[in-house]
């Protein structure tokens, strides 16, 4: 029940907003994440927006990857 | 493999190769032994099962579901009294589809759908103001359950019925919060948990940092845990280094979603409408301030308050494990029920019923 999707912020109308969502567009609630805008990847679940998604964090923890898989050849 | 995260992109965190190496690298870390784990949320039990996790970890890491799954932990005393409540003339319940099935003392929400009454699913709270706002002469009621991802929702949605003016919702209020169940489990002794998988979507709201009262107190090394099968792998990885390391610390393993201090609006917004009460858990019992109530600002829109019911304590039904299995003290098949009497199209307990229940995953995914 804690399922939250990433989606893709369109438009932003006060409390409210487009998201695009796999290839569909929702209204959601931007109540949660405040200091969101347009262009902006945020988790929904259940109809509103819980976090605006962290692309430069995302990116570390795939280079943490690489970093391991570098280890292992070092390793192996 | 693509090397750069595109916005909204997955695929980089359910990679094959990324999901062989991390099973490469927990194996070679592995201490050896039985060293027993718990995934708290009912959404990583059903991730774990679909990408068929367990088969690619050490033999003695043994993988424990937890009491994460909201669905599962709500007592039957609640189902049983949004039952009496579907029976109440021009009222209409509203619920998450996985609560529809659930069965109480003797009735469940599709039965008495399937009998006439108006239950109707939910995919947001939006959907009762807008039907709350299209049909003044019906009460609507929300069966609300939870965890503190759902919740900031929900309390929006009765800040906004007081701002209309709609005295035609009200809200069956079970939610519950993760950490003191957690805390609870650790306490009773009754399972050795080396470490704990903590809940994605939760820790967005809670924060990473929420966990270190529970880490600090009993020694336990917590992982917070994105979806994928290389999020999950990753948390795993970082819980099995720390138990070799002999280390109780709180990492974030999803910190592209995950801040330290989580979510503070969502929470100011939860605690504006809500309050912790001391909760029943289904099968486990009373938790201390491990439920939520509306605050007296907002009673009058306790939907138990408004049609002058209780809640009636049952007993669970007789011979079900549910609560064993949220307590992490037996695995699905140990229950006597379970795959017999039990199945998807029988379920005697809830931790059968939701899709996210430790029995149901592992009756879905049961030889993979």
């Amino acid at each position: 029940m804690c399922l939250a999707v990433p989606g893709k912020i369109i438009t932003k109308e006060g409390d409210t907003g487009k998201v695009e969502l796999g290839g569909v567009t929702r209204e959601v609630g931007l109540q949660l994440v405040p200091e969101s805008k347009p262009g902006d990847w945020v988790l929904l679940h259940a109809g509103f927006a819980i976090q605006v998604v962290d692309e430069k964090e995302a990116q570390a923890t795939l280079d943490l990857l690489e970093e391991f898989f570098e280890a292992e050849m070092e390793d192996g | 493999m693509d090397k750069r995260y595109r916005p909204g992109d997955l695929g980089g965190f359910r990679d094959s190769a990324r999901v062989r190496m991390l099973s490469e690298r927990i194996h070679a870390s592995y201490p050896g032994g039985t060293h027993k784990i718990m995934e708290v949320c009912g959404t990583h039990t059903m991730a774990i099962a679909r990408y068929g996790l367990r088969g690619l970890l050490p033999e003695g890491l043994v993988l424990l579901s937890g009491p994460g799954c909201p669905v599962c932990v709500t007592p039957a005393s609640v189902i049983d009294a949004a039952v009496r409540l579907s029976q109440t003339a021009g009222a209409t319940i509203l619920t998450f589809g996985d609560m529809l099935s659930v069965p109480g003392s003797d009735s469940s929400l599709e039965m008495m759908r399937s009998k006439g009454s108006d239950v109707r699913v939910l995919y947001s709270v939006y959907d009762m103001l807008r039907m709350a706002g299209e049909e003044r002469g019906r009460q609507f009621v929300f069966i609300s359950v939870g965890f503190e991802t759902t919740t900031p929702g929900t309390a929006i949605a009765v800040i906004e019925a007081r701002k209309r003016g709609f005295r035609n919702v009200s809200f069956l209020v079970a939610n519950r919060l993760v950490i003191p169940a957690m805390d609870a489990l650790m306490r009773s002794g009754e399972v050795r948990i080396e470490g704990f998988l903590c809940p994605g979507h939760v820790s967005v709201i809670i924060g990473s940092d929420a966990y270190r009262g529970v880490s600090m107190t009993h020694e336990v090394p917590c992982a917070v845990a994105g979806f994928e099968p290389v999020d999950i792998l990753l948390a795993i990885d970082d819980l099995v280094q720390q138990i070799g390391g002999g280390r109780h610390e709180v990492s974030n393993l999803y910190s592209r979603a995950v801040r330290h201090e989580g979510n503070i609006e969502a929470r100011h917004t939860t605690d504006t409408v809500f309050e912790a009460r001391d909760a029943e858990w289904r099968g486990i019992g009373s938790i201390p301030l491990s439920g939520l109530a509306l605050r007296s600002e907002y009673e009058e829109y306790d939907a138990l308050k408004r049609f002058g019911m209780r809640l009636e304590q049952v007993e669970d039904p007789p011979g079900c494990r549910c609560g064993d299995v949220l307590k992490g003290l037996i695995l699905p098949p140990e229950c006597g029920l379970y795959g017999t009497r039990c199945t998807h199209e029988h379920p005697v307990g809830p931790c059968m019923v939701s899709s996210e229940g430790s029995c149901s995953a592992y009756f879905k995914y049961r030889g993979i």
